[in-house]
């Protein structure tokens, strides 16, 4: 326990100076061209969150028809209507999401910890390599993986099952990346030699010492991998068969796509649109001011 | 890279010692079917009611119970189904498969021959050229046809009446209202030529007299710039050319706008449009009447297809027998073929059946009392028309080219664009080592 006393004073300095800076600047006037052109940027941003938002209060009849921006008095018709849907399936596919988002993220967090602290903080052989290697698969898009990763899992019979898209999500090179950055930076050397001293193992180190250290870079990890499953669609798309697994990108597009002999389901989709993307604000609202500190502290000691 | 793959393969590995030591929530896999118990069949279909005729099906047969997996329309799903052939594992057991998607999934091994399996006078409820296009002119029988779409024109019978306009029978008169009604009322037209729709534009072919692959021996021949379908581009591109037919893709949300506030007036659709035109537009129900096809020859009864699906077994199915069982009853049988149309409005391939389950004309059109009857005469003219085993490379030729000829604005484009199909099609046929005769 000592050790852990003694780690604390040494991480903080180090935030409060991160912290410090945006204070100072604050002080200054802010000047017009910039605050114009962050709000002209924030508007590109959010004016197609304000389409969705009075599109979803449309009827099907009024979508095609009103005026883009006058909202109607539907919201709540459609997202009955969405609910019933084939008995609610667009709820499922809602779980289905959160558990592919959710479980993936903390697998993917607990991967990239252990990947990134191990890069960080541990001498072996071809560790610069494995490294870059790991650096070259940032920069390979996930869609590239998916055809191959649907043939591998084809062989064992995993695909159309849950984990056909938990597995791949699991390892991302970029967390991994990340997380080794955060480990380097936040936890200093001398405090693991301590740990070391005092007698405690390797894996009481890393789950006791350093992983309580790196927990802010950590959820930004978990935030990106969060962000980065709920959006996917090309894994879960050519991974699954069965609608009872879709993820809400999967689900929503069938809406659209229904052949030419039936209408696509547009009012549906928006609604469902608009509701897919509430737990995502929520968690952004909620988990921002981790976000906001480790990009910076992560910039400023990387 | 390699580390990747590596870590991907140890991580699969890993997952599936788990799933053996029983951890396998979730996954309902179609594998190790117990000797006891129901056969379970996945089903992958897009058509609408289909979970609701199988939910009749799965009450009246304990032993062998379905479940629908709603697909994407069309090219999505056949996609999924050949990755999954290829990949060895992962196709459901019934596919729904448009008639011209069949030939290239037998030509990819993808469908179980159920000649064998299925009653032997079933062929009886069918037309002969329907019947057809699910044994490709062979022994096998690939599948049983679900419904057919015969091509009618529909018509805003309000916009047609208040303007005083002659509902067109031939396709030298379609020209002319098109013209009569876009001088009237410049913000209206009688259609558009859609480059997004290549079923479209066969159906429009196959009523003039098309039909772009043909077996000629052992070969496959390419007839797609040919005088029919020739023909059918120079006089729509005549038509964009002039400026009284739309040149914007159909399903779109402008399209849908123009459905809405009256602005296209007709629509060259199937029988399967009311659904699409009560989802599209709801507002305009009551205001719309369906006739026959304008003609080449006045006096002529030809029309095309535009959609139909049979539905088949895939190669990978375990239990051919009991999902052929399936088949017969929702495809041909009356109990089957009505819950089809009552659930889903098909339009059944089941001759036999058709009668009893298509009293009623589709709500939208509840005006329209004849509406099956006119249709059913229109079924008849459907001409003959054989699809060769890569639809889909002539159907996206179609989108690239008649993209660019729609954009074009001239005839000349559209022949271009039909030379284009030709040439794009022979080609890929060749090098995907199918001999072809020319």
């Amino acid at each position: 326990m000592a050790t852990l006393t003694s780690s604390r004073p040494a991480a903080r300095p180090a935030r409060r100076s991160a912290g410090l800076t945006p204070v100072r600047e604050r002080a200054q006037r802010p000047s017009f061209w910039p605050t114009a052109i962050l709000l002209l940027g924030a508007l590109y941003c959010l004016f197609p969150v304000l389409w969705v938002l009075i599109a979803s209060t449309k009827s099907a009849g009024e979508l095609f028809s009103t005026f883009t921006l006058a909202p109607s008095t539907h919201l709540w018709d459609n997202i009955t209507e969405l609910s019933a849907y084939r008995d609610g399936v667009f709820w499922r596919w809602m779980a289905n999401t959160a558990l592919y988002a959710g479980v993936g993220g903390l697998l993917s967090v607990v991967v990239s910890a252990m990947a990134g602290y191990g890069l960080a903080k541990f001498r072996f052989a071809g560790k610069s390599a494995i490294f870059n290697i790991i650096l070259a698969g940032v920069l390979v898009p996930g869609v590239v993986l998916a055809i191959p990763q649907y043939l591998l899992l084809a062989q064992v019979g995993l695909t159309n099952t849950y984990w056909s898209v938990l597995l791949p999500s699991i390892i991302s090179p970029y967390g991994i990346y990340l997380a080794r950055i955060y480990a380097a930076a936040s936890v200093p050397d001398d405090v693991l030699e301590a740990a070391r001293t005092d007698g405690a193992r390797e894996w009481r180190v890393f789950t006791s010492i350093s992983m309580p250290m790196m927990v802010p870079g950590l959820v930004t990890v978990f935030l990106f991998q969060f962000v980065a499953i709920w959006n996917n669609f090309m894994l879960p798309y050519i991974m699954l068969g069965d609608d009872r697994l879709f993820p809400l990108t999967v689900g929503l597009s069938g809406l659209l796509n229904q052949g030419a002999s039936q209408p696509a389901m547009y009012t549906s989709v928006i609604t469902g649109a608009l509701l897919s993307i509430l737990p995502l604000a929520a968690l952004f609202l909620t988990l921002q001011r981790y976000w906001q500190v480790d990009l910076a502290a992560g910039a400023v000691k990387a | 890279m390699r580390l990747h793959t590596a870590m991907k393969t140890a991580a699969v590995v890993a997952a599936t010692a788990m799933l053996a030591a029983g951890c396998g929530g979730g996954s309902e896999g179609d594998g190790g079917s117990a000797a006891d118990g129901p056969v379970e069949l996945t089903f992958w279909t897009w058509a609408p009611g289909m979970e609701e005729t199988v939910a009749e099906w799965n009450a009246a047969n304990p032993d062998i119970q379905v479940t629908v997996n709603k697909q994407d329309g069309g090219d999505p799903a056949i996609t999924k189904l050949l990755t999954a052939i290829k990949a060895g594992s992962g196709a459901p057991d019934l596919m729904q498969t448009e008639y011209q998607k069949i030939p290239t999934l037998v030509a990819a091994d993808a469908l179980a021959d159920l000649s064998d399996v299925l009653p032997e006078d079933l062929a009886d409820r069918y037309a002969d050229g329907t019947w057809e296009s699910v044994t490709l002119g062979s022994d096998a029988v690939y599948g049983v046809p679900q419904d057919s779409g015969p091509m009618q024109f529909y018509y805003r019978a309000d916009i047609f009446e208040q303007l005083g306009l002659e509902v067109p029978e031939t396709w030298d008169e379609y020209a002319q209202v098109a013209e009569q009604l876009h001088t009237a009322d410049p913000s209206k037209y009688l259609g558009t030529f859609s480059a997004n729709d290549a079923g479209w534009f066969t159906g429009l072919a196959q009523q003039a007299g098309a039909s772009w692959w043909g077996i000629e021996g052992d070969s496959w021949s390419v007839d797609i710039d040919s005088e029919p379908t020739q023909k059918v581009a120079e006089y729509w591109g005549g038509l964009v050319e002039q400026g009284v037919i739309d040149n914007k893709p159909m399903y779109t949300p402008e399209w849908n706008a123009a459905l809405n506030d009256g602005s296209q007036v007709g629509w060259l659709s199937a029988i399967w449009a009311p659904g699409v035109l009560e989802g599209n537009a709801p507002d305009t129900a009551g205001k719309w009447a369906m006739a026959p096809m304008p003609q080449w020859e006045a006096g002529d009864t030809a029309t095309g297809n535009w959609g139909g699906s049979a539905t088949s077994v895939t190669s990978q199915s375990e239990h051919p027998e009991q999902a052929a069982e399936f088949i017969a009853w929702m495809n041909g049988s009356q109990e089957g073929v009505n819950a089809l149309v009552e659930y889903g409005s098909l339009y059944p391939a089941d001759l036999d059946a058709q009668g009893e389950a298509l009293a009623e004309p589709p709500a939208f059109f509840s005006q329209q009392a004849d509406f099956y009857d006119i249709a059913a005469e229109t079924a008849q003219g459907v001409q003959p028309f054989t699809y060769g085993p890569n639809v889909n490379v002539a159907y996206s030729a179609y989108n690239d080219e008649f993209g660019k000829a729609t954009e074009a604005r001239t005839a000349d484009a559209f022949l271009a664009a039909v030379e284009a199909m030709q040439t794009a099609t022979v080609d890929d046929l060749k090098n995907a080592g199918f001999s072809v005769a020319e």
